[in-house]
């Protein structure tokens, strides 16, 4: 679970951003597996694995459900984000310009921004867990929401800082690190799952399945404080995790450079690593801890890997975390930056690390990680509906395509009602407790297409009179 | 130089899972494997930026 970058090591959304990207810049199949593979294989993965466990789910629902919701989100890149990606090759803000205005795509921005800072600050917190294995100072229990401890602020207040200067000042040498740590971290997120099956009493590969059940993912009621978690809630938050990118469209920025739009499939790369093997691995390593100890339920994914892999695992817990911090700190600077131009893009970052650094002394978005993420991408998912049905049914269902674009408006109404009474209603059916926030999206993401189309229509015919 | 140290990096990728396999196997204790995989860590960071991504500087 991340954000968007651009393929290889390049400085995200530098380039071609207010023009289709031309044939000569376009790339092949491998720069996305490697892409997906490196970027959804982040230190979040760490804190989303035990998340699982705690919210008991059991051995074929995580399973089953993790295979399903990856599928339905991999066929998502492929079937909604990539046609339209290779089609206008723009970047989301641009194609979103065209058709809502220039404010509107500035609100959307402004959103994007807090949403991108609050996940950077997820994954200072899951660094500053590391700080824990070498220095004595209280850390965060699974139920807290604020600090804790003089010495947890001061280890996210030197993670964050680092990783701010960083990115302000070292985009593209993090960006090289991320592509060389790549391949090693995969194969030490298996190396956690392998180390924890043994540590746990699974020994044989004949017996591994049965013994699953009744030592890891065990089913039964979650731990206090958490929501209990059916194959259904995996499936749903396997395959919404990233609705900020693939029905929310973010990644058209990236599949512009596809030169075909079945390379989309490349997510499979991310899905199935990250998503899968290396949340299972996370959650194999919390359930170790619990077997040996049921009282200690905190979730801190820097002890949980030093235990497992020793200075190796640790290692890898900081670089997964900075190399994904890195892109979402730039980006939310840049998103932020859109709203102000004349801004200075290294003291917008460097403000933007500052926000992740203060959002992620409070493990209150870490612990909650699930919701959090669930609400990203209902939050953006809006606006992905509005550039579908925009870009494949405007012409068919009557009301002009790229609105904004066409009449110069800059706040096309339609699109900023269908963002505003999507979310009213998918938060008003969670607040009634019709559906959870895992499962509105869905819903939401029809909600968002009927209103658009009417609203369209409605304001279109109205001005035409 | 290049083909020593891509040489290094899949022995590096080797070195990072195979510790924890002979541990799963029984065949090595587990501060062994974290000792391996810290030393083949070592090693992939040290040889692969000689060959990785070099182009696209």
């Amino acid at each position: 679970m991340t954000d968007q970058t651009l393929p290889a090591s390049r400085e995200p959304v530098n380039e071609y951003e207010r023009e289709p990207v031309p044939e000569r810049a376009w790339l092949g199949f491998r720069s996305f597996v490697g892409q997906y593979a490196g970027e959804h294989t982040a230190g979040t993965e760490l804190m989303i694995g035990p998340l699982f466990i705690a919210s008991g789910v059991s051995a074929i629902d995580i399973v089953a459900g993790l295979i399903v919701g990856n599928l339905l989100a991999v066929l998502s890149w492929v079937f909604l984000t990539a046609p339209i990606a290779t089609r206008a090759r723009l970047t989301l803000y641009y194609q979103l310009e065209k058709i809502c205005g220039r404010r509107l795509a500035t609100g959307y921005n402004l959103a994007n921004g807090v949403m991108f800072c609050f996940l950077a600050g997820a994954m200072v917190t899951v660094n500053a867990t590391a700080a824990g294995v070498w220095f004595d100072f209280r850390m965060p229990g699974l139920n807290d929401l604020y600090p804790n401890s003089v010495g947890w602020v001061l280890a996210v207040f030197v993670m964050g800082a680092l990783m701010t200067i960083v990115a302000a000042y070292g985009y593209n040498f993090v960006a090289r690190v991320a592509n060389i740590a790549a391949p090693w971290m995969v194969l030490v997120f298996i190396g956690y799952g392998i180390v924890g099956l043994r540590e746990i009493g699974i020994d044989s590969i004949d017996t591994m399945w049965t013994q699953a059940q009744t030592l890891i993912w065990k089913g039964g009621d979650p731990l206090p404080g958490q929501v209990k978690f059916t194959i259904w809630h995996v499936l749903f938050f396997a395959w919404f995790c990233n609705m900020a990118m693939h029905i929310g469209m973010a990644d058209l920025s990236v599949f512009r450079y596809a030169r075909k739009s079945w390379y989309a499939v490349a997510s499979a790369s991310g899905m199935y690593l990250g998503h899968f093997i290396a949340w299972l691995a996370a959650s194999i390593l919390y359930a170790l801890q619990l077997h040996r100890d049921p009282t200690n339920t905190s979730v801190l994914p820097g002890p949980l890997a030093y235990n497992a892999c020793g200075i190796a695992g640790l290692i890898c817990v900081i670089m997964a975390g900075w190399t994904t911090a890195n892109p979402t700190i730039y980006r939310a600077g840049l998103a932020f930056q859109a709203i102000v131009p004349s801004s200075s893009r290294y003291r917008v970052t460097l403000f933007t690390g500052a926000v992740a650094t203060l959002a992620g002394m409070f493990p209150a978005i870490a612990m909650k990680l699930l919701g959090f993420v669930a609400l990203y991408g209902l939050i953006l998912m809006p606006m992905g509906a509005v550039v579908f049905v925009d870009f494949w049914l405007s012409g068919k269902l009557g009301f002009r395509r790229n609105y904004a674009e066409a009449t110069g408006t800059r706040f096309n109404w339609a699109a900023g009602l269908t963002w505003g009474l999507t979310l009213a209603a998918c938060v008003a059916i969670v607040a009634m407790g019709r559906l959870q926030i895992y499962f509105v999206g869905l819903p939401g993401w029809f909600v968002a297409a009927t209103l658009y189309v009417v609203l369209s229509r409605l304001l279109q015919r109205k001005e035409g009179r | 130089m290049r083909a020593f140290a891509r040489l290094v990096s899949w022995l590096a990728l080797a070195g990072t899972i195979l510790p924890p396999l002979l541990f799963f196997a029984d065949r090595m204790d587990l501060d062994q494997a974290k000792l391996w995989m810290l030393v083949a860590t070592v090693a992939w960071f040290a040889a692969t930026p000689v060959w990785m991504d070099r182009g696209r500087e």
